[in-house]
């Protein structure tokens, strides 16, 4: 082994391999950028639901929203993913990146699909919202970009076992991996059943879009669709639960209080979190109950257990270790004397709070049977999601990427001051939208929906004045994100390129 | 720490504290698992399952047959029906438009058949605020006891094309 190719991080004490770092930098750098342009269509697309600002012409409204799927929900969070994926098997191991090309072949594979998807999405020739529900017809080169992607990723999430095998041979670990590796683990297991299942409807579907089969089933598509649509979601759990307890590692030094428990909660989200899949075809045709039933509720029981455990033991494991650091005075002199203005810190604070209560409260509630009859597609589904996804995951990793700079970059962040209030900014913007979305929903308002005024509708239909309310404070909360959005992109970018150096 | 592999033997029993917490939790759940089932079993509203597979052209001339049997009136052009509570009533989802206009008659059960003629649709009935799926080749069977009378919107909350928002549709429960 040439050890010429390591260095040890002066912060963070770390052994890293010039080629994994690479191909961290790589992978963050791509996930910030597909952001940027995520978030930029989130603004204009939240802009146009306001109703009183109505902004986006009819054919922008759609194409700039799946746009938006796409970059903000897809490109921005596998990126990131695959970047912790060689951060985990790499750096957190101590060991050198073991097939790099290969690392490198999933990064293009993902750049050259996102990239693909991106242009033919602005030709105008896949109108057809992130879910592509057949038999709503894209261009048979948009079915083609997404499989590139979900080939990249799943190559990036091979390339984890490989890398971990090869670790232990070599003696990296006796026995069992660090707790932050085994969390990526539990996503790389999930992403790759995930992406199988990506690869099981996207296929079919390029095909009748290229007119080689004559159709897909609707219902058929659906059911494998949201067996990559929402299983890919627990890959961004389980990525974010395991950047929470890095986060506490690296900034307060907390150790999990107990490893049996978080990973055995770990486990839980491989074996049960999947089923939770069907409660979007709750109010499908075609399945019978007792299947959607057994598939959703039964088991999601199980997945938010781990999830319980997790929300016991992040918090646990910052307050005996800030107690060790002394601060021990009453019952809560550690959680006043928190790093509150570490950014990463505070994102994950932010990140727990958010998803916790917005997010995973609300999914366990409307994934129930009857509740999706009052829920389903109404704007509340947006809501929810937006609390899971971007008050949680995204919030998540923006702290972590503030985390990193320095080590994985060896770039000091700029801005120290807008960068400590940035994770404040963006949580309250992004909770003030997801209220503000799932309070108009339960009004009945829909999702994906141009204008809720219905013009040029034969009839006429006003919904309770109240949803105004709520859709102006959706408005209000997606400025606050944006400027939120554009200050992690701004700070993260900034200090990359003009960051002081770290030696 | 999550950076570090644990120590020789990390597989420790849990500590009180962890108990209660996994113990109550656990419970919890349990609960919430067996009473999925459970209100199924004793509520009153679930979503239904029943589906029979149907062609665009099979479920077209069921629709048109209900016209020609139950037409009362017109709206804007679409046909107003008040079919008798022991005959099915259709619904057709198309881009952009819910077809015919229904009429029912409060208190009384109606077995309503909803499919697509083209692309995925989402019925969603305004403002009680009740949604379902509507897919092309499929014919999806609600069991429907309207509880007050008044004029209501089909709403469309499953895009379906640029004409999407326009896509709205009345009934009437008498």
């Amino acid at each position: 082994m040439a050890d010429s190719n390591f260095r040890i991080c002066s912060l963070s004490g770390l052994k890293i391999d010039r080629a994994g770092e690479l191909l961290i930098r790589w992978n963050i750098i791509a996930a910030m950028a597909t952001l940027a342009v995520g978030g930029l269509m989130a603004f204009l697309v939240a802009l146009t639901r306001w109703p009183s600002v109505h902004f986006l012409g009819l054919t922008n409204y759609y194409r700039f929203l799946t746009l938006h799927g796409i970059d903000a929900l897809l490109a921005w969070i596998i990126f990131f993913e695959i970047g912790l994926v060689h951060f985990a098997s790499t750096v957190l191991l101590g060991v050198k990146s073991y097939a790099p090309k290969v690392g490198w072949l999933s990064f293009a594979l993902m750049l050259i699909g996102g990239a693909l998807i991106n242009v033919i999405v602005m030709l105008g020739k896949a109108d057809v919202m992130f879910t592509s529900y057949v038999p709503l017809k894209a261009d048979p080169l948009y079915y083609l970009g997404v499989i590139l992607f979900a080939v990249g990723a799943l190559i990036g999430f091979i390339l984890f076992f490989v890398n971990i095998l090869l670790a232990k041979k070599e003696g990296a670990y006796k026995r069992s991996l660090p707790l932050g590796a085994f969390g990526i683990m539990a996503a790389s297991v999930i992403g790759i059943l995930t992406l199988l299942h990506g690869a099981g409807i996207f296929i079919p579907a390029f095909l009748w879009s290229a007119n080689l089969i004559p159709s897909v089933d609707p219902s058929a598509y659906r059911l494998v669709f949201w067996g990559l649509g929402h299983s890919s979601q627990q890959i961004n759990v389980c990525a974010m639960v395991t950047v929470w307890y890095l986060t506490v590692a690296f900034v307060v030094g907390g150790k999990p209080v107990n490893e049996k428990l978080s990973r055995t909660a770990f486990v839980l989200y491989i074996l049960f979190i999947n089923l939770a899949s069907e409660h979007h075809l709750l109010v499908d045709p075609v399945l019978s109950t007792w299947h959607k039933i057994v598939n959703t509720s039964y088991m999601m029981h199980l997945a938010v257990l781990a999830s319980m455990i997790h929300a016991f033991a992040i918090p646990a494991s910052i307050e005996v270790a800030l107690r060790k650091q002394g601060h021990t005075r009453g019952l809560f002199e550690w959680l006043k004397k928190a790093p509150w203005g570490h950014p990463a810190f505070s994102a994950m604070a932010i990140s727990i709070l958010l998803f916790g209560f917005l997010g995973g409260i609300t999914g366990v509630i409307f994934g129930t049977e009857q509740f999706a009859i009052i829920r389903h597609n109404t704007f509340t589904i947006t809501g929810h999601f937006h609390g899971t996804v971007v008050a949680g995951t995204t919030v998540a990793f923006m702290g972590f990427t503030y985390l990193i700079i320095p080590y994985i970059f060896k770039r000091q962040l700029i801005w120290k001051g807008f960068a400590s209030i940035q994770p404040y900014l963006y949580g309250l913007g992004v909770a003030l939208l997801s209220i503000g979305m799932m309070s108009a929903g339960t009004f009945g308002v829909p999702r994906r929906h141009y204008d809720i005024t219905f013009s040029g509708s034969i009839f006429n239909h006003t919904f309770d004045p109240t949803v105004d309310i709520f859709l102006s404070l959706m408005g209000i909360g997606a400025i606050l994100a944006v400027t939120g959005g554009v200050l992690y992109i701004l700070i993260g970018f900034g200090s990359i390129i003009w960051g002081k150096q770290v030696e | 720490m999550a950076t570090k592999e644990p120590e020789r033997i990390w597989w420790k029993p849990l500590s009180k504290d962890e108990r209660v917490w996994v113990g109550i939790a656990l419970i919890w759940m349990l609960i919430s698992f067996f009473f999925m089932p459970l209100y199924h079993i004793i509520g009153a509203q679930n979503p239904p399952a029943e589906t029979y597979k149907v062609t665009p052209e099979q479920f077209d001339k069921l629709v048109d047959g209900m016209i020609a049997k139950s037409k009362v009136g017109e709206e804007q052009g679409i046909p107003i029906v008040h079919p008798s509570p022991s005959d099915p009533v259709f619904i057709r989802a198309s881009m952009w438009q819910w077809y015919p206009i229904v009429e029912l008659e409060k208190g009384k059960t109606y077995r309503v058949h909803l499919s697509s003629m083209d692309l995925d649709h989402g019925f969603s009935l305004q403002p009680v605020n009740m949604n379902f799926m509507v897919l092309p080749g499929y014919d999806y069977v609600l069991k429907l006891t309207p509880t007050q009378s008044g004029e209501f919107h089909i709403l469309c909350n499953e895009f379906c094309g640029l004409g999407h928002h326009t896509m709205l549709g009345k009934l009437y429960v008498k």
